[in-house]
């Protein structure tokens, strides 16, 4: 990866620039949805573009599964792999404009980025968490979040942005602080998981909870680390979220006439391709983590509490939703996007939709997809002309 | 056709909730908003049309009509629109049938195929008719469904569908004598209020 190790420290056009991550501390005790509590907690957060005078521009990103708080921007600009997950889209200029709009991105509770989660340290006895850290929600990422508003003097968001369980959190978000979100932008994303979801999401647990150096999930107290198990279900979790027509163009498949050598080729490919994930995502990702996101991601049902009625949830909803997805996405189908926006039709929300041609699957929400960025471009202008109209 | 949507604006009520389908830039529905404080979705499948949508703040659903209204509950607008887009449409017949379902009324205007210039390039031109209004070759229309007032008319009473009003325009969307007695010779355009019987 020496390519991507740029010399120049120039900061590269419609960048935000080097940023420097915050962490803020809560003292105070939070409920969660699972019967557990935590004492007091940390987040981390990055913020990006300014706060207007009257506190109206601020946008939340949340983050999907393996997401964190560094959104865009470097954290060095002389290792330009330090680059925000989603940097495509934020910065000046960009779709999600810093010039206009003050940018929130943060680590969600649970997560292994900095804020409290399974490697955080208890504060009783100063031993990490480990399994024993309560599982989270989605509406508890919601709360946690709504917390650090508070803390930041964000009566109202101009938006909730996020893709897949980012997605589900701004849905979430909707639902649980109508008053306090203008506009959700809910992408590649679904009302609750299918069983095939919560199947895919098995299988990579079973991965992790299989492996001998998961040790029941203390494996930080055995100094261990379950990396194989956590690199396959990052595997799994990769292949769901390409294409078969992505991967065939990606690794130059030519399966409707096989030959020999070109077959060989692809497997090698796919495999080291794989691998090389795999590996890199276990080196820097925590197994409890993943345990738990996945977790929060199959008990997502925001319909759940108004007895299985999307439409019924729904009708909490005041801001304007933009429901985008993509073709190939068969992890969070654009069919799983029309359930949300047939119910917000149903529940008399302001709703648009649109589907994004693409051939790279759930992935798609990451990439540079031209229609994908000027639709968001357009929506978040709109946005901005509103606030200052 | 800014007389069409001039007299949609005039009968829909205020706070009423509207589906377009076929709405184009979002124009009709951004001024129905701003006039008559009225909610509701523009259907769409052309991508610059969604992206003009977007970037004026009207909703819009990306979705062809073609694929039907069944996503759509029954009895959940007041008012259904479909401008100028009959004519291309593979199912008109069930559609005009869904749009009454979906909404309590409609409005569905059309280009009069039986238009005397139609006729003329018929009868004495011996090809299909091209004009202004109906600008494609034969081969490349999106029109697979072209009809007549007398034709529609004769729909209407077949489905039992009741004709609330029916304004007839000329070339330059004026209603006119002659397009009020010999609608189905000077009529450009038709436009018509439905209802349930």
């Amino acid at each position: 990866m020496a390519s991507s190790c740029l010399e120049s420290s120039a900061v590269p056009t419609n960048s935000v620039g080097v940023v420097t991550p915050q962490s803020i501390q809560f003292d105070k005790s939070i409920k969660l949805a699972g019967g557990g509590e935590l004492a007091s907690f940390k987040l981390m957060y990055e913020t990006y573009g300014e706060l207007n005078a009257d506190r109206s521009n601020a946008v939340l990103i949340c983050h999907a599964l393996s997401g964190h708080h560094h959104a865009a921007g470097y954290h060095d600009l002389a290792d330009r792999r330090t680059i925000g997950w989603w940097d495509n889209c934020i910065g000046p200029g960009k779709p999600i404009d810093t010039n206009l709009f003050y940018v929130i991105a943060l680590n969600n509770l649970g997560g292994c980025h900095g804020s409290t989660g399974p490697t955080s340290n208890r504060p009783d006895d100063g031993e990490p968490f480990g399994s024993d850290f309560p599982q989270v929600t989605v509406s508890d990422w919601v709360k946690s979040q709504a917390l650090l508003a508070d803390a930041l003097d964000i009566r109202r968001f101009a938006a909730v942005i996020g893709g897949s369980l980012g997605g589900m959190q701004a849905l979430q978000w909707a639902i649980d602080y109508p008053g306090r979100v203008r506009n959700a932008l809910l992408i590649a994303c679904a009302p609750n998981l299918s069983a095939q979801n919560i199947a895919f999401n098995e299988i990579a647990r079973q991965a992790i909870l299989t492996d001998r150096n998961f040790h029941q999930g203390k494996y930080l107290d055995a100094s261990s680390n379950p990396a194989d198990g956590l690199g396959t279900a990052r595997m799994l979790g990769h292949v769901t979220y390409l294409s078969a027509e992505g991967m065939n163009e990606k690794f130059g498949g030519d399966f409707e006439n096989p030959n020999a050598e070109a077959a060989h080729d692809v497997v090698g490919e796919v495999t080291s391709y794989l691998q090389y994930n795999g590996q890199k995502f276990a080196n820097m990702f925590d197994a409890n983590t993943y345990l738990l996101m996945t977790h929060a991601l199959d008990s997502f049902d925001p319909a759940r509490v108004y007895d299985g009625n999307l439409v019924a949830a729904l009708r909490q909803i005041t801001a304007r939703l933009l429901v985008v997805s993509f073709s190939t996405d068969w992890r969070f189908a654009p069919e799983r996007s029309r359930e949300i926006v047939d119910a917000a039709i149903a529940a008399d929300c302001d709703v648009s939709y649109v589907d994004i041609e693409s051939i790279s699957g759930h992935d798609s929400f990451l990439l540079e997809i031209p229609r994908y960025h000027r639709i968001l471009k357009a929506y978040m202008k709109e946005i901005s002309d509103k606030l200052n109209s | 056709m800014k007389q069409a949507d001039d007299l949609i604006i005039d009968l829909v009520n205020a706070n009423a909730r509207v589906l377009d389908l076929g709405c184009g830039d979002g124009e009709l529905l951004s001024r129905l908003s701003t006039t008559k404080s009225v909610t509701g979705y523009g259907v769409e499948r052309d991508q610059s049309h969604i992206e003009a949508c977007l970037a004026r703040g009207v909703n819009v659903i990306e979705h062809d009509i073609d694929d039907g209204l069944d996503r759509f509950p029954t009895d959940s607008f007041d008012m259904v629109i479909m401008n100028e887009t009959l004519q291309a449409i593979a199912a008109p017949r069930h559609l005009v049938r869904e749009m009454l379902r979906v909404g309590e009324e409609c409005v569905v205007t059309f280009p009069n195929f039986a238009y005397w210039s139609c006729r003329q390039q018929l009868f004495f031109g011996g090809h299909m008719p091209v004009s202004n209004h109906l600008p494609h070759q034969w081969y490349d229309t999106p029109n697979i469904h072209l009809c007549t007032i007398r034709d529609f008319d004769r729909m209407c009473r077949e489905d039992n569908v009741n004709v609330i009003s029916r304004f007839v325009f000329n070339r330059t969307g004026v209603q006119t004598l002659g397009t009020r007695i010999f609608r189905n010779i000077f009529g450009v355009t038709a436009f018509y209020r439905l209802g349930r019987i």
